[in-house]
């Protein structure tokens, strides 16, 4: 057992031993079985369900002393859950924390993939409020395991189908599903779909963990993910039309931030680690009109 | 501007010390220790600890006084606080035909072997606000009665049983050796589940959504012909057979409400008539939790009796999937988490939608050139 | 009629389609069915006929695979040719069949549609669920079933909710004849609709089970479908199989007094 720096009366990274064993089991399992949803007991942790005690769970199974945390929300290090999360750590583990993307050994992310690609030996955690890409469709969790036992994903496309039929496209902005490795159709939680790309044949291990619904699952590293489609309505990334207002930078996710009472508004790098290293090198806004009010 | 909408850490600090002023409340108004939680709101504390599935009366106080009396707050510090325990190994079953009992009634039964004993109970009070309470006075120490001092009180449902009016609790129910019982702290729940884990999940299940069941079943929406059996409220022993000295040994007692509903049943095909039951078994002295949990508890059982499943109460998945109030609470609150990320897909979504509204041709021609 | 032509298939049409030999099924007690046994050939419309009560729908649903009889065999001549008995399938292929060579017809079109999409992609499920991937073929296949069904194609976006009773059930034809069956079970699939409806809907199916060569077992309590559509039919009583024989002789020259009954019910009403 690795001693406890910090904080007195928990073990190092707050779970016993005993329960991260039990984790880190499912997680193998998970990637042995990419896309597939791996039961596992989770634990109440001192965090409300549905505000990533699945990622964290994953995060403290996997922690070491040595590792180096990044936890981001939306994209961005310094919201006020991936703060808590972040603080979390530091005072159960005593590990090293960062913001910037290249030197974490370990990410936990809620709803962003970060901009700058990952390498191998990384891993970035995933927090899933609902794993079962088929809940809407099918409210039974008897009925949905059967249909991935069974790959009846005909109903997935159903749904894609009335989306073209209604809108002459797919309008799933978010959570949109993927089949990994031709296997298994696998919700990859509620990132926007722009995010969708970067998890194909991505060296770094991507794992989730869905706590209140007590599911683990895992994209190995080079695994095939593919975003559902047609083949005459392929899968499309939204792209916005403009650059950072910040940093310039382009083919990027970008936030919407209110400007003003008067439909003011200004778009800024939603990874904000990406943003701040960019304009640490010299990088500025594209257009001077762009320039926010400050 | 840009700033201002990222929280931070300073916000976070902030909150909590105002969370922590406002729990103090007017400083003139003496401070409200855990003792006087645990005396005087004994009701709330049970609750926590039946639904924090843990039995510390202490723990579940101060959790209380945490959470500034918010109960589901206080369940959820101590379920947190009990994952991190360890497991050191699973006593025997609790013997609640030997508990000592502080009240017992039976509602079919006018007078029964032990008799009936009413306790501490709201039962046959006037809910009629007693402002003497408003001020500290004298309360005279309460009379504990037996009907029947001394006599042996005998479960209802074993009297029935005799006759085989009703049906006895099955190996399958988990009977016997406890370690081969499902634990619901340790495996995920998955379906169909037995009566073990469907228990478990009960007794730690939010009691309002539970009382809304029971009662949903008593106003046709999946009827099971209920009459309270029994009910007793008293202390168990609990007991732990140490492997090494090879018997067992007393650890401590708890004081447990049971509720035993006794249900009709007409039989099959291939099995007779007898009474069916739903059990509620739940720490301290939480009367209406068991009594929802036995009325529940057969509710779901409609399946194993061959009667149609359309009610939700019937419905094992939809009821054992969202029971937990420490599950529903985060995942409710969860949406006052920032979803702009996803948010700003919808909103880019909706504009193209309406953009596509605006440009498209009048609606026969539209029809016409769909291809 | 331009419904697309079925693939090609190592078809024995000497031998049976299905052949169910000594079904029994009981419920607890009651019988739903005992010892029922006969044959469907390729293109055939067989009826089956019987008070309520007098286990058609049990048989039906046992040799649809959806109830597992206490003794019996269904045998079926798969697609490439094999003979294989459907109930001892596992889940999956059971399922693969019964949304591929299989259609199912329910007398309540909820229960065979799902009313909450459109009718093109209630008729596309199929497809998709077999790996179509291509949303215009998936669409021009929905339109020209739409056609054969008798629906305008232009209702393709329209939810079944829109339609009129005899159309839902029409949806309901096209939505199991797009992967081109060769065998449909229907219970009771006029049932709750208006005469001139029904006459309708009678028609079209005559004349789909001839051209495209269906194998179809009905259910019905109505001796006038059953002479309209089917070639053969079993007449069922307190679960067993009393008469069968083709159509036209067992209804103009019944040998069982309970047929006998049944048929001349019909004329007196």
């Amino acid at each position: 057992m690795i001693e406890s720096p910090h904080e007195t009366g928990y073990n190092f990274a707050y779970l016993d031993e005993q329960t991260k064993r039990m984790i880190r089991r499912a997680i193998m399992k998970a990637i042995a079985i990419p896309g597939y949803q791996v039961p596992f007991a989770a634990r109440e942790m001192p965090m409300p369900h549905g505000w990533g005690t699945g990622g964290v769970q994953l995060t403290a199974a996997l922690l070491g002393p040595e590792d180096v945390l990044k936890v981001i929300d939306q994209g961005a290090d310094d919201t006020t859950n991936a703060v808590s999360i972040r603080q979390f750590f530091q005072k159960t583990a005593g590990i090293a924390t960062t913001t910037r993307t290249d030197e974490a050994s370990i990410i936990q992310t809620r709803h962003r993939i970060p901009e700058m690609p990952l390498k191998a030996g990384q891993i970035l955690v995933y927090q899933v409020p609902i794993p079962e890409p088929l809940r809407f469709l099918e409210p039974r969790e008897t009925e949905t395991r059967k249909m991935h036992a069974l790959e009846e994903y005909g109903l997935m496309h159903v749904k894609l189908y009335e989306d073209i039929a209604r809108h002459g496209y797919i309008a799933t902005t978010y959570a949109y599903p993927v089949r990994v490795e031709g296997r298994y159709v696998m919700d990859p939680s509620p990132i926007p779909k722009f995010d969708n790309p970067k998890m194909q044949m991505s060296p770094a291990l991507q794992l989730f963990g869905a706590g209140r619904e007590k599911r683990i699952y895992a994209i190995a590293p080079h695994t095939r993910v593919a975003s559902l489609d047609f083949d005459d309505h392929p899968f499309k990334i939204n792209r916005f039309d403009r650059p950072c207002a910040l940093c310039g930078g382009e083919g990027v996710y970008l936030d919407e931030v209110l400007m003003d009472d008067r439909g003011q508004r200004m778009f800024v790098c939603s990874d904000t680690s990406y943003c701040e290293s960019r304009r640490a090198m010299g990088h500025g806004p594209v257009d001077a009109s762009a320039e926010p009010a400050r | 501007m840009y700033v201002a909408v990222k929280g931070g850490e300073k916000a976070i600090k902030n909150a909590h010390q105002l969370l922590a002023d406002r729990r103090r409340g007017k400083r003139d108004v003496p401070e409200i220790s855990a003792d006087q939680i645990r005396e005087q709101l004994s009701l709330a504390v049970d609750r926590v600890m039946s639904e924090g599935s843990l039995y510390d009366r202490d723990l579940a106080a101060l959790a209380i006084k945490q959470a500034r009396g918010d109960l589901i707050e206080a369940i959820f510090l101590i379920r947190a606080y009990r994952a991190t325990l360890p497991r050191l190994g699973y006593t025997q079953a609790l013997s609640t035909a030997t508990m000592q009992v502080e009240r017992r009634i039976s509602a079919i039964f006018k007078d029964l072997p032990g008799g009936q004993v009413l306790g501490p109970t709201f039962d046959y009070t006037h809910r009629l606000i007693d402002f003497k309470l408003a001020a500290e006075q004298e309360i005279a120490s309460g009379v504990e009665a037996q009907a029947q001092p001394g006599a042996p009180m005998p479960k209802v449902a074993s009297l029935l049983g005799e006759e085989g009016l009703i049906e006895t609790a099955s190996a399958a129910d988990g009977e016997g050796d406890p370690t081969e019982m499902a634990d619901i702290t340790r495996e995920p729940l998955s379906f169909p589940c037995g009566r073990d884990l469907r228990l478990q999940s009960l007794a730690r299940a939010d009691e309002g959504f539970l009382l809304a069941l029971a009662y949903s079943t008593q106003r046709g929406y999946g009827r099971t012909h209920p009459f309270v059996g029994e009910i007793r409220v008293g202390a168990v022993d609990v007991e732990f057979f140490v492997e090494e000295l090879g018997f067992e040994v007393p650890l401590g007692r708890l004081q447990v409400t049971e509720c035993e509903m006794v249900n009709q049943f007409v039989g099959t095909d291939t099995l007779a008539p007898q009474f069916s039951t739903g059990y509620g078994l739940v720490f301290g002295h939480c009367e209406r939790k068991a009594m929802s949990v036995a009325l529940v508890e057969r509710a779901l059982r409609a399946e194993e009796f061959g009667e149609t499943v359309q009610a939700p109460a019937q419905d094992a998945e939809f009821v054992l999937s969202h029971c937990d109030n420490v599950q529903a609470m985060g995942f409710v609150e969860h949406l006052k988490l920032p979803h702009y990320v996803d948010f700003q897909s919808e909103l880019q979504l909706v504009r193209q939608l309406r953009k596509d509204f605006a440009a498209r041709p009048a609606q026969g021609a539209e029809k016409a050139s769909v291809k | 009629m331009n419904a697309p032509n079925r693939p090609e298939l190592s078809q024995d049409t000497e031998l049976p389609l299905m052949q169910v030999r000594g079904l029994t099924r009981y419920f607890g007690a009651r019988p739903g069915c005992i010892d029922v046994s006969f044959d469907v050939f390729a293109g055939e419309v067989l009826a089956i006929v019987g008070e309520s009560g007098s286990g058609k729908s049990t048989l039906l649903s046992l040799i649809s695979a959806q109830l597992k009889p206490d003794q019996g065999a269904v045998h079926y001549q798969m697609r490439d040719g094999v003979n294989r008995n459907v109930l001892e399938l596992n889940e999956a292929e059971q399922r693969l069949l019964m949304r591929t060579d299989w259609g199912f017809v329910h007398q309540d079109p909820a229960m065979g549609l799902r009313m909450g999409i459109s009718a093109g992609a209630n008729i596309g499920e199929r497809l998709m669920a077999i790996g179509a991937r291509h949303y215009g073929d998936i669409r021009s296949a929905a339109q020209s079933w739409l056609t054969c069904v008798e629906i305008e194609p232009d209702r393709i976006d329209d939810l079944p909710k829109a339609f009129s009773g005899g159309m839902r059930q029409r949806l309901q034809f096209a939505r199991n004849l797009v992967t081109q069956p060769r065998l449909i079970f229907m219970d009771e699939p006029t049932g709750g609709l208006d005469v001139s409806v029904q006459a309708r809907l009678l028609d079209l199916l005559r004349e789909l089970a001839a051209n495209l060569g269906l194998a179809v077992i009905i259910v019905t309590h109505d001796l006038g479908v059953a002479r309209i559509l089917s070639h053969r039919i079993l007449v069922m009583r307190r679960g067993r199989v009393i008469e069968q024989g083709l159509t036209d002789q067992v209804l103009d020259d019944p040998q069982e007094p309970y047929t006998q009954l049944l048929v001349s019910s019909i004329l007196q009403a």
